[in-house]
């Protein structure tokens, strides 16, 4: 984001306490990660060391420094979803996804993007929807009592399966 | 918009407040808390407003908090004029066309309905709030076992007022306990209040609430702070969720008596990113708030200033510990410091700082409105209140459940929850996250407060109870809360870093069937060095799930130990999936869902899994319609080494 659109964000906080972790958040609430040219302009915009921002960064969960896909999708691995198989959801949906499981990006955190693009697979410590447990979310929605069978049919409303243009172009006689 | 002042104005905001929770006409609220919201409560509210519109319908059509029973979401609550508030159940798009001809009609049948509200105690000064008589065919609210032990002192509003209307929120006697305190009593005097009531901080470790004002309220400073911790990190705890979802003006409420009472002018609430939700419905309080004058300044015409900011966390569990809240909103890593100073002392920029949780908050209201013994009458001697719990693993009835300090956990478990789903066992309960222990069912008279669940091992926490049953592995469970901790530790001491990696590798290796006799006592051993020396709660509580479940399940961790068997049947590397030949129908369907193609078999023909192969995934089992796979851990069926014709008959 260039320094514009950060100094606008910006004028929404007043306040100095928990200012940092507010804009950062409406960064990639926009573009979806936090880009080195983000942090470099939220540096000089807010007179913070590119250090400590990066510091703060890495330290929070929630934080993206990598671009994710056109759809997140974030499997929740609280107390009640673990015990209600919330690790069997997670394996179907890598399976379903065809993203290697294990994987992990280099800064540690949980985080699988799908080839074309169109899909992230992150995990989440609880969203709070306990009740409806095992749980996952699709761009901010959330779905309750998930497993393998639910999973593709959660998928189609955000356009798996769906073939994209190239390659059904690549098709035609 | 004209501001508070006199208590003419609140009264005459509460009269307009009251006009819409019993309009003249009927009114129809849908559920729509993140939980109801989630079960397609938004789809029914889109379509009752479509339909109400097209046969036009004179209905006034809002939407309401959670009610607490999130089991059976999305609820509809439907009040006619005169007549009691009447909750509908399991509403689905389909059902829409139903409630609307019942609205239409003024008749309710009486058959499709859950519950029904006569009267309801919104703790207010004078009386409950009569909604009327009748129905005679719907049972009372706490008539169903699930709100029979319940007692509503912080959910008393959620579920029945809009969480997005102040004046609604005023009609059930909202900030009267505030005008109340400003206007009748001194600093000093509120805090007096709050510490005779008993109440104790609702994050968990219950230190009483009245003291931790005092200390604020001490120190002499230009500026204090006061903040709402809603860093609801425990995994399976979401009752802070609700509070702030449902009825955000009662959290903001206690904040400005808080304020009052301590000397603060500013106030933070510190929110999960998680929640959305209630960081908008938040938002608007606030706003809504400010523009009656609640906030701001000159408050009521008193004199006294505040403000309410919102800042938002960024998922990290260690932010939940007051002094890496305080570095968080100071826009650091959220890392914890030594204590003392306390935050009361040098806080948020060094500055006097009392931090409450969000429930603790929720309780000042209704202390300030009915007095110190109103509340100190609920609970046990040392635990005062009442403490909303999530309730919420293998147990048929989930849902948040507010119940006096002291209610057994039986009580909760059975009674309320209705004991395990598919009729299994019910083994422990987890209580506190991944700070608290589980509880074997022996120990389920265990009146739950913040000694008793403290002398069982475990701790009370912010709330959450995660009910296991015989397919819940402990040994798993303890690995499940390690692995968190060790995700979750901040770096900063070495026992917490080292000991809780330490401790996972131990478990991982037990899980395996790896695990040693002798590890098993270095894994205890190194579980109380954490414990002893962890530089903050994180990792002084850490250890507490495997340390009670090393206390009441050893012969588990023994079992996979031993005979490398895991008797719940979920340690991958234990367990085995066999097709059983006498079922086994030859469909095929195991073999074409295997991910890994493991199985050997063609139509008619009895399937075989190759055990070198397996992944476990489970894949077979799920997909087969007649019962044929079995997943058996110590022990194994005979199987044909071919795939040879299925019997028939």
């Amino acid at each position: 984001m260039d320094k514009q659109g950060i100094i606008k964000i910006v004028e929404k906080y007043k306040c100095d306490a928990g200012k940092l972790l507010n804009v950062l958040e409406d960064i990639q609430k926009e573009e979806g990660y936090l880009s080195e040219v983000s942090l470099k302009n939220v540096s000089s915009v807010l007179g913070i060391p590119l250090t400590k921002i990066y510091s703060v960064a890495t330290f929070y969960s929630f934080f993206n420094l990598k671009p994710v896909g056109a759809h997140i999708v974030t499997v929740c691995m609280g107390t009640a979803c673990h015990v209600k198989g919330a690790f069997q959801v997670l394996e179907a949906l890598e399976d379903l996804l065809g993203v290697k499981p294990g994987e992990t990006t280099e800064d540690g955190k949980f985080m699988l993007t799908t080839k074309d693009r169109k899909f992230t697979v992150n995990t989440a410590r609880c969203f709070g929807a306990c009740s409806m447990a095992p749980v996952i979310m699709v761009d901010g929605k959330i779905y309750g009592y998930v497993n393998a069978k639910k999973l593709p049919l959660i998928l189609k409303e955000y356009g798996w399966g769906v073939k994209n243009e190239k390659d059904s172009s690549d098709r035609r006689p | 918009m004209k501001k508070i002042v006199a208590i003419e104005d609140l009264d005459n905001i509460r009269k307009i407040g009251l006009k819409k929770l019993m309009p003249d006409v009927p009114r129809a609220a849908v559920g729509l808390a993140t939980c109801g919201i989630a079960a397609g409560g938004n789809i029914v509210y889109e379509k009752l407003k479509e339909t109400f519109e097209k046969e036009k319908v004179d209905v006034y059509l809002t939407k309401t908090g959670c009610f607490g029973i999130c089991h059976s979401e999305p609820i509809v609550n439907v009040r006619l004029p005169g007549k009691p508030l009447v909750l509908f159940s399991e509403v689905k798009p389909e059902d829409v066309s139903e409630i609307v001809k019942m609205v239409k009609e003024q008749s309710i049948d009486e058959q499709r309905a859950l519950c029904k509200i006569e009267e309801w105690d919104h703790i207010i000064p004078e009386h409950p709030i009569f909604y009327g008589k009748g129905f005679n065919g719907i049972p009372l609210w706490n008539e169903l076992p699930f709100f029979a032990y319940q007692k509503k002192l912080v959910m008393r509003n959620a579920g029945i007022i809009n969480p997005e209307d102040i004046e609604e929120y005023i009609a059930v006697g909202g900030y009267y306990a505030l005008f109340k305190a400003l206007k009748e009593f001194m600093p000093d005097e509120v805090i007096e209040e709050v510490k005779r009531s008993g109440l104790r901080g609702r994050g968990g470790a219950g230190f009483p609430t009245g003291l931790k004002w005092s200390f604020a309220r001490r120190e002499k400073s230009d500026i204090k702070y006061i903040i709402c911790n809603a860093d609801e990190g425990d995994p399976g705890a979401y009752m802070n969720r609700n509070e702030m979802e449902s009825d955000p003006h009662m959290v903001i409420e206690g904040m400005i008596i808080g304020a009052y009472a301590i000397g603060a002018s500013e106030g933070f609430i510190y929110v999960r990113a998680e929640y959305p939700l209630a960081i908008e419905r938040l938002s608007k309080a606030i706003a809504d708030a400010r523009a009656y004058g609640l906030l701001g300044e000159n408050i009521l015409g008193t004199g006294f200033s505040f403000d309410i900011h919102i800042a938002r966390g960024a998922g990290a569990f260690v932010c939940g510990e007051e002094t890496a809240l305080i570095a968080s909103l100071e826009g650091n890593a959220g890392r914890p410091r030594k204590r003392p100073p306390f935050p009361a002392q040098k806080g948020l920029f060094g500055k006097p700082t009392n931090i409450n949780n969000v429930e603790t908050w929720c309780n000042i209201a209704p202390i300030i409105q009915k007095g110190a013994e109103f509340f100190e009458k609920i609970g046990t001697e040392k635990s005062k209140g009442t403490k909303v719990f999530s309730l919420v693993g293998k147990v048929k009835r989930t849902g948040l459940v507010e119940v006096p300090l002291g209610t057994p956990l039986k009580t909760i478990v059975y009674d309320i929850g209705g004991g395990a789903t598919n009729g299994k066992k019910v083994k422990a309960v987890q209580t506190g996250g991944p700070s608290g222990g589980c509880i074997p069912e022996s120990l389920f008279d265990t009146p739950v407060d913040y000694e008793r669940l403290a002398e069982a091992g475990s701790i009370m926490g912010s709330g959450g109870i995660v009910v296991m049953d015989e397919e819940t592995c402990m040994v798993d469970t303890a690995k499940y809360f390690l692995e968190f901790a060790v995700d979750e530790s901040c770096g900063k001491c070495t026992p917490c870093r080292e000991g809780t990696y330490q401790m996972l590798n131990i478990l991982k290796k037990i899980t395996e069937g790896k695990g040693t006799r002798a590890e098993l006592s270095l894994l205890e051993k190194t579980a109380r060095v954490v414990k002893l020396t962890s530089l903050c709660g994180l990792g002084q509580t850490a250890p507490n799930p495997v340390l009670t479940t090393l206390k009441y399940f050893k012969e588990e961790y023994i079992e996979h130990i031993d005979e490398k068997r895991c008797p719940a049947l979920v340690c991958r590397a234990l367990i085995n999936y066999f097709i059983n030949p006498d079922a086994c129908r030859g469909c095929t369907i195991c073999a074409r869902n295997c991910p890994v193609e493991a199985i050997d078999g063609k139509p008619g023909y009895v399937h075989i899994i190759d055990q070198d192969r397996c992944i476990k995934c489970g894949t077979c089992m799920e997909v087969c319609n007649f019962g044929a796979v079995v997943k058996l851990s110590g022990e194994k069926i005979e199987t044909p080494l071919f795939p040879v014709p299925v019997k028939r008959g």
